[in-house]
This record gives C-alpha cells, structure tokens and sequence, in this order.
C-alpha cells in the first residue's frame, strides 16, 4: 500500500480523500493556488506545496508543477479528484512516465472514454445504443449547420473533452448556432484546454441515469448500482439520487451489465461511471463515460455501503476487488443536494465572498461533504461548489424528510446560497412523487413561489425578526445602529469592524 | 431604547429594555413577554411567550437580513432619537445604470456607446467562477457609456455601463 498520496485538487474532494487517506494510515500531501492558502484542505493535510497563481492553468492544471510537488514530497500516487487533471490522459500518461501511479484508469482507457467523441465512435462499433448526432468533432460552421438540419432542432453542442456543464450549449434553431458554437468552443478551450466540440440531438426531458462501475487491474469489474441525476440545471447537476426511483432489479441487471461490457471495451480501470439517457419509455442510450470519481459518489456509497475512495486507493495498489458482483447489494436510499455559493434572488450568479456565520446540520441519517469554514472566504476563481449534504434512509420518503430536516438546520451567512432552492425542491408534488426529468428544474423555477419563498408559514415570524433586530441592535454584536457605535468608540485604535471580545462577553452575560 | 424597525416596508415601533437581566418588550405600544439567550454572536436563542425561535443575523455591505428559522427578512433599524437619517433616495427615471452583480471580470463587451438597445439585450458578459453572465440592459435606450473594456476585473456593485 501506498504510503503518501499527493490530491491534486481542492474543495471538498480534495478533503474527501485527504479523509481516506488518513482513514488507511496514508500521509496526504495537498497543493494549493495563491488564492487557496487559507482552504480547507490545506488545513487537514500533512503536507501543502504551493502551486502558483489562481488561473487554473497556472495551478491545478498544470502538470509540470504537481509532478514536481509529487516529487519533492515523495508521494507515491496521485490522486486527481474530480475536474481539473481528473480526466486528462496526457496527466496520467506523464505519472506513469514520472513513476508516479495515477489513481483513475490509464491513459489509453481514457483516450478511448475521456474524449466524448472516441467514446461514441467506440460504442458505435460495439453496438451500444448512442444518441444521434456526429461521432467526430464538428471541423466547421457549416459542417455544424449541415449536420443539424440534418438530425433536426434543437440540437446540444458539447466538448469533446467536457464535463460539468462546461463547453455546452443548447440551440433551439440555425440562427443561435453561430454564437453557440463560438461559445462552446471558447468556453471548452479555457476549461479544459481543448476546443473540440460536437454534436448530438436533444431528447426532450430525458432522464439522466447512470451507473456507476469498479474495475481492478487483474480483469474484475463490478457495477454498483445507478444514480438518478435528472435534476440539473445549465446542464449541471443539482440533486442526485440512488437508486433511481424507475429502475427495478430488471431494468438495473441490463443497465449494469452493458456499463460493464462498455468499460471492458475500453480496457478500463478503477472508478467510472457510465452515463445513460433514459426516455419515456425507459429505454437507454449511452451518453457517455466519465473516467473519475464523481461528485455524486456518496449516494452509491451510502446505498452499498463501500467507501469508493478507499477502493479506488486499493485498485490503484494492485490489489484485486474484495467482492463479486453478487456480493452486492442496495440497501436503503439516498439523495445529495450540491449546496453552491450562488445567489438564488439572482438568477443563481455565482456568490463568491466571506462566511460569516456557519451553522452545520447532522444528526440520524445525514452525511455532509464540505469544503468550506466559517470565517473563510470563498475565491471567485473557481467552481462555485461549497458543500454536498446527503440523507440517507430506510427508503425514498425517510431520505426526503432526513434531508429536509437537516436542510433547515443549515445556515451559511455572508455569502448567498442555493440551500432555498433544495427547500423547493423537496417539497414539490412531482419531486415527491419522484416524477423526475431533466426540464423539472427549469419549470421549476419559472413557477412563482406562493408568497415569501421560505415562508414556514408562522405569521410572527416578522415580528419575531423585528423583536431580535431590536435586541442585536441593543447589543451592538452585530453592527447595527447605536450600540455598535458605543463599542466602537469605546476601543481605541481597534478595528472598528471587529466588537471587543471582551465586551461581546459581557453582553452576553448580561443576556442571561 | 427605542427603534424604528422597517420591514417590507412596514415600520414597527420597538421599546426594549433590560433590567437585572430581564427583558421588556413593547411592539408597537402592546406588551410582548420576551427572553434571550446569545447563543453565539449572530445567533439569538429567542422565546416569545413559549414559543422558541432560533435568528440568525447576517450583514452583506450595507444589508441586514435576520433568519427566522429558514425565512429571511431584509430589515432596517433605526435609532429614532440618532440624526444620522438612513433614508436612501431612489430614483427610477432616468438614466439607468448597470452594475456587477458578483465579483468577476469582464469577458465581453457586446453593445458600443451610442447604440440602441432593447430592454433585455445583452450589453455585456461577466465570468465568475468559471460562469459567463450576461448583463441585460434594464430598458430600451442608448448606451450612454461603458465604463469598462474587456479584461476589466470588477467587484460587486461597480457600474458597468448607463443606460439613458
């Protein structure tokens, strides 16, 4: 087994796995950009390596520096996380050039899975069913166009080499194509270094199911159940699910059984998870594979009851898988919501700012993923993701009301989050009744919320607010009015934004 | 102390005082049983007869929002007896400004000074976070001026382009 393992991410995956290692007695060595010194996963490591500028391609993109870091430590492994080099075969074929083992399949599994467009060619000849659309990137704007009126409106451009929403546009007729494809090309471009774009024809309102697969490297490979992800928004997923609600042992057999035939096709190793577009009538189309750990990972995790980190680890060391296929079983559910700094009275733009307050739930049934702190302020550099929380349950209904409850103990001040917007979402008929499609968010959102969005229906509740605001106001804890004023006056030379600490204690003790 | 407490646009009339570590409490002329405990700073353990509250305050810049479980309130206090007069003119007529909503850098500029533009065309792109956002114009008008170019970095609030 390994002894050190360099992450080369940050956020809430990077201390994910820093977790695992420590949970198996491996050192965890961390890097971090000019912007990140302060994060939370600099805090839990051993060690911590600064890696240069806040870009990403400066960063945790680049591949010269983290092979350097993995050096100067002696860490032995990589692990990528999700995005950043996760899936870029050019980084795992330059560990292994490095001797470094990259934890993930090897390059030439992702060269076959990680470029969409090499994955439908490949599924193509394999005679899984793939969605329509080109198998090769799109060389010009009137190929793009050609093709489109061919397989008719509205048509999805996507990168090749995408993930996460990035690099995707939806075009509804031939006049939006032009700036789509400039869009998509750009947007690809920066995010992953690579303009490839191509395209395929929308299914309307699909479900988004996929399965999740572990393969050793002595020919073993599993599959672990599948994950409902058809709530998204912009294309990036927002509430994830296991097992799907429309998948029985059947449907799940079949499914599992044609990710397995597609990751043996491409040679694959550890982690992956095959995407499928399901239609009404729960037929499957291979969408395409994403050759990392996924953000939604626990929910498998919980359902099963393996730790995928731990196994990925495990995989990458050389040993066999521990179970067969029959060895597993689903038990209970679960369901994550991706809690982002976005601001849900701004058509959900980005929140980036400080955290001036956090309350934490937990409690029965409630696993929290979490890359941030109170105090620590949340950088504008990259991906808005601040946490994942999770319910687990007995089942589906046991799950919603464990994740309810825990969402109304969460509290983040300071910055603006999409917490209201899980509130809606688990409280809506059709969610409950698990009619889930990828447009549901969208209408979603388009519904107006009856009254205030989070009413709890208490008509105190705003002269409860005036009351506290009067009593904060009186104790000058909080910056409000008169009070603050004395304190500051009070403290000489201090800094006027922070209360004493030894006069906040007295008026809490005067509170008593 | 009292306070004039603004929210929604309706004032409420707050008396409190605290004596010996007791709280009095008058809404608006009428009598309210209250007590407290500071759970930590900006969160107020609040029982009101007996019924229990948890309020959370947050300030953003000039904003106060207090949390009554999970409902957010924007409120306004007010020290009646202070001079320092908060009352913020808003004019809407005129010439409109557009301000960054995030943090963030300019990526595109997509209307030029002098053009006209529709209420709700794109007049420029802002990422953040890797997310590129549009900036919609909030009227039909000319563009007055863009007061920033591509590559700009912008804070929150900073005025991007003005509408007439």
């Amino acid at each position: 087994m390994f002894k050190k393992i360099l992450i080369a991410n940050r956020g809430e995956i990077a201390v994910r796995v820093i977790r695992a290692c420590h949970e198996m007695g491996i050192a965890a060595v961390a890097v971090y950009s000019d912007v990140d010194r302060a994060a939370l996963h600099v805090r839990k490591a051993d060690e911590a390596y600064p890696i240069g500028a806040p870009a990403a391609s400066e960063s945790y993109l680049n591949i010269g520096k983290i092979l350097y870091v993995a050096e100067c430590s002696g860490a032995e492994a990589i692990h990528p996380g999700y995005g950043f080099l996760s899936e870029n075969a050019k980084f795992a074929k330059a560990c292994a050039t490095a001797g470094v083992k990259f934890i993930g399949p090897t390059a030439e599994a992702m060269n076959a899975m990680g470029s969409k467009t090499q994955a439908r060619q490949a599924m193509e000849r394999a005679g899984v069913p793939i969605v329509p659309g080109t198998s090769h990137g799109l060389e010009s704007f009137e190929q793009a166009e050609q093709v489109a009126a061919r397989i008719g409106y509205p048509i999805m451009l996507k990168a090749a080499a995408g993930g996460g929403g990035k690099g995707m546009r939806l075009v509804h007729a031939s006049q939006d194509l032009k700036s789509a494809l400039e869009g998509a090309r750009s947007e690809a471009e920066r995010s992953f270094g690579d303009g490839e774009v191509y395209i395929e024809k929308v299914i309307v309102n699909p479900r988004h199911i996929e399965m999740q697969i572990l393969a050793d490297e002595h020919g073993n490979t599993v599959y672990l159940g599948e994950r409902e992800c058809s709530l998204q928004r912009r294309h990036q997923k927002v509430v994830e699910e296991a097992p799907s609600p429309i998948v029985d042992p059947d449907m799940r057999r079949k499914m599992g059984e044609v990710a397995v035939r597609v990751a043996q096709a491409a040679g694959y190793t550890n982690a992956g998870t095959v995407e499928f577009l399901v239609d009404e009538k729960k037929s499957f189309y291979f969408l395409e594979m994403n050759t990392r750990l996924q953000v939604e990972h626990p929910v498998t995790e919980l359902i099963t009851g393996l730790d995928l980190v731990h196994l990925q680890i495990r995989i990458a060391a050389g040993e066999r898988l521990p179970f067969a296929q029959n060895d597993v079983t689903i038990r209970g559910h679960a369901i994550e919501c991706r809690i982002y700094a976005e601001d849900p009275d701004n058509n959900y733009f980005p929140s980036p700012g400080k955290i001036t307050l956090l309350l934490a739930p937990s409690g029965p049934g409630i696993r929290r993923d979490s890359g941030m702190y109170e105090g620590w302020s949340v950088p504008m550099d990259y991906d808005p993701l601040l946490a994942k929380l999770i319910g687990y349950g007995t089942d589906r209904d046991q799950a919603i009301g464990r994740l309810t409850r825990a969402l109304s103990e969460y509290f983040v001040g300071g910055i603006k989050t999409n917490i209201s917007l899980f509130r809606r979402i688990l409280r809506h008929p059709d969610f409950r009744a698990a009619k889930l499609d990828t447009g549901f968010l969208d209408r979603l959102l388009k519904e107006k919320p009856d009254g205030r969005p989070d009413s709890q229906g208490d008509p105190k509740a705003a002269e409860v607010a005036v009351i506290a605001a009067g009593m904060f106001a009186a104790l000058g804890l909080s910056a409000t009015g008169a009070g603050e004023r004395a304190l500051v006056n009070g403290s000489p030379g201090g800094d006027a934004n922070a209360p004493s600490g030894w006069k906040s204690a007295a008026h809490r003790e005067a509170l008593r | 102390m009292t306070y004039d407490v603004a929210i929604d646009g309706n004032h409420y009339r707050l008396e409190l005082n605290r004596a010996d570590g007791v709280w009095s409490c008058r809404l608006d002329g009428r009598e309210v049983e209250v007590d407290a405990v500071l759970a930590r700073p900006d969160v107020l353990s609040l029982r009101i007869g007996n019924q229990a509250y948890e309020v959370k305050c947050e300030r953003v810049a000039s904003d106060l929002h207090l949390w009554v479980g999970s409902e957010r309130f924007a409120v306004e206090v007010r020290d009646p007896r202070s001079l320092r007069g908060r009352a913020r003119a808003v004019d809407d007529h005129g010439p409109r400004k557009l301000t960054a909503p995030m943090p963030g850098r300019v990526v595109r500029v997509l209307a030029s000074q002098g053009s006209e533009v529709e209420a709700g065309a794109g007049v420029l792109v802002v990422e953040a976070m890797k997310m590129q956002n549009e900036i919609k114009s909030p009227k039909k008008g000319t563009i007055q001026k863009i007061l920033v170019s591509e590559g700009t970095a912008v804070n929150a609030g900073d005025v991007l382009a003005i509408v007439e």
